[in-house]
């Protein structure tokens, strides 16, 4: 920032970060697999649904480049619609995560006391829980489907990102500028929007980006039960569970899906771990 | 003359402690004068100073009456207490360069508290701003006014501060040791700034400090406190002169500025410690 001649401060960690680098791999890696998944319908050679009872099982070739499945199906098409799938649960539960955990979060890190005591008693009873059973029971009640998927997810992640928030906001509050600004007359709505959350919410959004390749599992972990998304919509996850049981004759209807849920959550985290070196060098996030 | 704010036996406890860190404390504050508290860390200062604008955290319970323009504030409901703060009543804390958002432009800052009080549009608000930077000797105004605290000198952040809490042309200041932070030559410019913005205005201020030098510098009247308790009130030519208390006496004793050369500084005596003041 200044333009002094000065010799770099001597760095803390003996490796040089290059958060900036990671940031742009992993955005870059998520856009990429986002347009491929968007343009699913445009990309993909076959329509995933669509059986072809001649070609089952059929090794990769240049008609199926992914191979084809047990009802022969087009690998390549169903991994496209399935990512569609996956990223959406995956980012919607996040987003909807963060939407509750924020304001929960920043408003029990401020005014603390018993308001802190009562949002973090309540979340600590969703924590309590662990988190596949909880989406199991969510499902039990509310049957099966992307949506609840997305919901179950959601309230998962609630306690973990409200907890984020709050640390911060907690931190932050006690900056002198807080009550500088209150000082001024600044109303507690104000300061809490103004001041408290810009200040916070570097480690919420790092949390969130980590958790969101977390949900992916997850969603691809409920799908592999039949819990997720139904057929005969692709999913990665029901993919999987497809392929186990022709693993030795027919690998690739299990390892290309198992490679798209790799790639995903391999884009997640390193997006997440760029923006932690960059907004959480201090590690609040973890 | 009568009396700007006006504290009459306050006392402040907070939960954990059973001493209270404010005790039995009463002072008028005269319209237009500059009023010096001193006393050592701890004495109680800054929690009295918060008190009267009621940011002090929810543990603390105030008692007595603390009055503005005979208006009474103890018990005053938040949303009201929020209309006075940096409207009739101003404060500057002890660091006040960490009392800048470091995330917002500083004349965003300023004109935030000035549309916290007034109903004028952001572009009113940001000229008043930059009149207020211009007035407190910050060079370029226009230039800077986007420009984030970071890139300010302390000294420059100071001004800041203080433009800030003038915005609304408050009656009454409370400075919390504005000048701490600060070295020297830049405590000395300050200082200078907010008195003469007092005489311009014609602001009270409440000057909080422990540094003796400051208040022979700058105010009409000093009170001394020690312990939660506010020993004397006296003009401030007395203080130095004839110091009727005997704590005073051995504060301006222990002032190396003032002592013998080469001497040893001599030390408060025991029976003005915290411990004696509580027997």
């Amino acid at each position: 920032m200044t333009t002094l001649g000065l010799p770099a401060a001597p760095r803390r960690a003996p490796r040089p970060r290059r958060p900036g680098r990671l940031i742009l791999l992993g955005l870059l890696a998520l856009l990429l697999l986002a347009a491929a998944a968007a343009a699913a319908p445009w990309l993909a050679p076959w329509d995933p649904e669509e059986m072809d009872v001649i070609g089952v099982m059929g090794p990769p070739s240049a008609a199926h480049p992914f191979g084809s499945d047990v009802m022969g199906r087009d690998v390549l098409s169903r991994v496209l619609f399935a990512l569609r799938a996956s990223l959406l649960v995956s980012t919607s539960a996040v987003l909807l995560s963060l939407l509750v955990a924020i304001p929960l979060g920043l408003v029990a890190g401020y005014f603390g006391r018993w308001v802190d005591g009562a949002i973090s008693r309540a979340l600590d009873m969703i924590l309590v829980l662990p988190a596949m059973l909880l989406a199991i029971t969510f499902i039990a009640i509310l049957g099966p489907g992307s949506t609840v998927a997305a919901l179950a997810i959601a309230v998962i992640y609630l306690p973990i990102l409200a907890r984020v928030m709050r640390t911060g906001a907690l931190v932050v509050t006690r900056n002198d500028y807080v009550l500088g600004a209150r000082a001024r007359g600044a109303s507690h709505l104000r300061v809490l929007l103004t001041h408290v959350l810009p200040n916070a919410l570097g480690p919420v959004i790092v949390q969130a980006s980590i958790l969101a390749a977390f949900a992916l599992q997850l969603e691809a972990g409920l799908s592999f039960l039949g819990l997720g998304v139904q057929p005969p919509t692709p999913s990665l996850g029901s993919m999987l569970a497809d392929g186990r049981d022709v693993l030795t004759q027919a690998p690739w209807v299990e390892i290309f899906p198992g490679l798209a849920i790799v790639a995903a959550v391999l884009a997640f985290t390193v997006l997440g771990e760029g923006l932690r070196q960059a907004f959480d060098p201090e590690g609040v996030a973890e | 003359m009568t009396a700007l704010l006006s504290v009459s036996d306050v006392a402040i406890r907070f939960a954990g402690p059973a001493r209270p860190a404010v005790d039995g404390v009463s002072l008028d504050l005269r319209a237009g004068e500059m009023f010096g508290l001193v006393g050592e860390s701890g004495s109680g200062k800054s929690t009295l100073a918060n008190a009267v604008l009621g940011l002090l955290p929810a543990s603390a319970t105030v008692t007595g009456s603390i009055r503005l323009e005979g208006r009474e504030l103890l018990g005053l409901p938040e949303e009201e207490l929020r209309a006075i703060r940096g409207d009739a009543a101003a404060m500057i804390f002890q660091d006040a360069s960490a009392s800048l958002d470091p995330t917002w432009p500083v004349g965003d800052q300023i004109a935030e508290t000035i549309r916290a009080h007034r109903p004028v549009s952001r572009r009113e608000a940001e000229r008043r701003a930059l009149e207020l930077m211009a007035e407190v000797g910050i060079p370029d105004p226009a230039r800077r006014f986007r420009d984030a605290p970071h890139r300010f000198s302390g000294g420059m952040r100071q001004r800041i501060v203080i433009a800030a809490a003038l915005a609304n042309d408050p009656r009454l200041l409370i400075a919390d040791e504005p000048t701490t932070a600060l070295d020297v030559t830049i405590q000395a410019q300050v200082l200078q700034l907010i008195d003469r913005l007092r005489r311009e205005h014609g602001t009270t201020v409440l000057l909080i400090t422990h540094d003796l030098g400051v208040v022979a510098q700058a105010c009409d009247r000093v009170g001394v406190m020690r312990g939660g308790r506010l020993l004397e009130v006296v003009a401030t030519a007395d203080l130095f002169a004839k110091p009727s208390h005997p704590y005073t006496r051995a504060l301006l004793a222990a002032n190396p500025a003032t002592a013998p050369r080469g001497s040893r500084l001599p030390v408060i005596p025991p029976e003005w410690s915290v411990e004696a003041l509580d027997g």
